[in-house]
């Protein structure tokens, strides 16, 4: 495989008697789309949350660009180039949408122990922050506060939050969870772009959206990978198909 | 927004301009209770404002806040009880305990959220309040009698009234500054950023607990200088100041004028200590008159009495 830039080695995560991730490893590599697709309850955003630092796992490694990150805080991770959306939006509900990503650059433009110049002010991050609404087709609603955007608004500025992070990986947990027809085209457009500039991996239930965008794709079932491979060999897979239609005993026995 | 804003603007200008012109007003008419009252109400409003910036901007609860009142003032109290005299001294060395005790109790209770973080925030100041009183050294329960105030040579005159209330005022309003500067900068946003959703501040890199620390210790230390001032106007410092009852009279304050407003703090404050005052008048059971009022200003005026303005004004 080309330059692998995330390593999941045999992750394990207990919730009491629930095995939500079972034993999983998972490769990314450098500039691919890669979708992690799987049933209800399949662990995905638990995944997720793993490799963004919000879960720490029971055992296993993750390592990122070469670096060992399995136990290390959210912001550390996001300090060195991991980026994530969240399945149910998670913003600054006060602040406005150009304050939500202004924050984000600023996380990363030193430390914030500037007590003095107002921020609101400072070029530099505004800049960045219009420049990532724009990139997302937010930018006339810089001005307004989240908690009266809309809901695929908020869905975009989720990415353009996480884009002004400048990340080399972008995990996103269901952008288009909730999304309309016509908003749900617009993130994949959006998302057929940023593929060009960033890895991502995608958790998305729109099947169509993911058989459109991703390089590849890796099923869970149970919090476990059932199959990984191009989105034509995950297509005509047995197993991945029995999970599909539900009749998971099978794939639990071949497992 | 417009007719709101100029209206709390209006009010702001008011208060200040009432505030500055007070000993004026004292003079003419003679009236030095006022000017005590007053003096006593720009301290609180100080260490009302101070615990704003925690809870209304940082939305960390703190229940502990009035230990620094004690710190501050036992401080000023205990370094002339041994012969330090100078406010160069004493006011510095005030600072540098309250913020040292605002690290520690931050350094562990930031560990901990909501319900948690205000019991320990309590149980520290309590924990103070027990330790002051038993130093029977300085007084223990009965407090310390401060016989001279802190002399800055011939910088002020605390001993004069005017003089003290302008540096209390001046105290007042330079902490007020310094609060809008903090809450406008990158640190204040971050702080504001952490009480509106702490998850997301860390999934985009901040490390929240240093920067809630750091907006603690601001906080406390800024109280300890209200502690030294209030330690100078009394002549007194006693462990009752730090009780937890103190606090909570810090917290009515901030929530009455106006949590997370710049000035709701400081009206809060002025409302709060005059109401006490002329109930106290009325009746002995003042508080059974206040309670209700609070009751209400809390229920109906979302926002504190700078929230209910601007309500109003936009009609």
């Amino acid at each position: 495989m080309a330059d692998r830039l995330l390593c999941v080695e045999k992750l394990v995560r207990r919730f009491g008697g629930v095995l939500a991730t079972d034993n999983l490893s998972l490769e990314v590599a450098k500039g691919e789309l890669h979708a992690i697709i799987g049933p209800n309850g399949a662990g995905k955003t638990t995944l997720i949350s793993q490799l963004t630092g919000q879960l720490l796992p029971n055992s296993g490694t993750i390592r990122f660009a070469g670096q060992d990150i399995t136990h290390l805080p959210a912001w550390r991770r996001s300090a060195l180039g991991l980026a994530r959306s969240f399945q149910i939006t998670s913003l600054l509900p006060d602040f406005t949408a150009a304050d939500n990503v202004a924050l984000a650059a600023q996380a990363h433009n030193g430390h914030s122990f500037h007590f003095w110049r107002a921020a609101r002010k400072e070029s530099q991050l505004r800049n960045a922050a219009l420049a990532a609404l724009k990139r997302v087709g937010l930018e006339h609603r810089a001005d307004v506060v989240v908690s009266k955007l809309s809901h695929g608004e908020q869905r975009e500025l989720e990415l353009a939050v996480a884009l002004a992070t400048k990340p080399q990986l972008l995990l996103l947990d269901e952008p288009m969870a909730g999304l309309g027809i016509t908003e749900s085209a617009r993130m994949v457009t959006l998302l057929q772009e940023l593929r060009r500039e960033v890895t991502i991996v995608l958790v998305e239930h729109d099947m169509e959206a993911v058989f459109a965008l991703a390089d590849r794709i890796t099923v869970l079932v149970y919090g476990r990978v059932i199959a990984s491979g191009a989105p034509a060999a995950i297509r005509s897979n047995e197993e991945v198909k029995r999970a599909y239609l539900g009749d998971q005993h099978v794939v639990t026995r071949h497992g | 927004m417009i007719a709101s804003l100029n209206a709390r603007t209006a009010l702001v200008a008011l208060v200040a301009a009432g505030l500055l012109l007070l000993p004026l007003y004292s003079s003419i008419t003679g009236n030095i209770f006022v000017l005590t009252l007053f003096t006593r109400i720009v301290i609180f409003a100080l260490a009302a404002a101070s615990l704003n910036l925690i809870m209304g901007y940082g939305g960390m609860m703190s229940f502990g806040h009035a230990a620094y009142l004690g710190i501050g003032g036992y401080a000023v109290g205990i370094l002339a009880n041994e012969g330090i005299g100078s406010g160069f001294i004493q006011w510095p060395v005030a600072l540098l305990v309250s913020a040292l005790f605002a690290l520690a109790v931050g350094a562990l209770s930031l560990r901990t959220r909501g319900v948690y973080f205000i019991m320990i925030t309590l149980a520290f100041a309590q924990m103070a309040y027990y330790i002051v009183s038993g130093l029977a050294r300085y007084g223990g329960d009965d407090g310390l009698t401060i016989y001279k105030r802190s002399d800055f040579g011939g910088l002020i005159n605390l001993s004069s009234r005017v003089q003290f209330y302008y540096l209390c005022l001046a105290c007042l309003f330079g902490g007020v500054y310094l609060i809008w500067r903090i809450v406008n900068s990158r640190f204040g946003l971050v702080v504001q950023g952490l009480r509106s959703n702490e998850a997301r501040m860390q999934a985009i890199g901040f490390p929240a607990n240093r920067y809630r620390l750091v907006c603690f210790v601001i906080a406390g230390t800024m109280c300890g200088l209200a502690g030294a001032l209030l330690a100078n106007n009394t002549d007194f410092v006693s462990p009752a100041v730090m009780y937890w009852t103190r606090s909570g009279d810090l917290m009515v304050m901030v929530i009455l004028g106006g949590m997370g407003s710049l000035f709701g703090p400081v009206i809060g404050a002025i409302v709060y200590l005059l109401l006490e005052e002329a109930l106290s008048q009325v009746t002995e059971y003042w508080a059974l008159i206040m309670g209700p009022l609070l009751l209400l200003i809390v229920l109906f005026g979302r926002g504190g009495i700078v929230g209910l303005l601007g309500r109003l004004s936009r009609g």
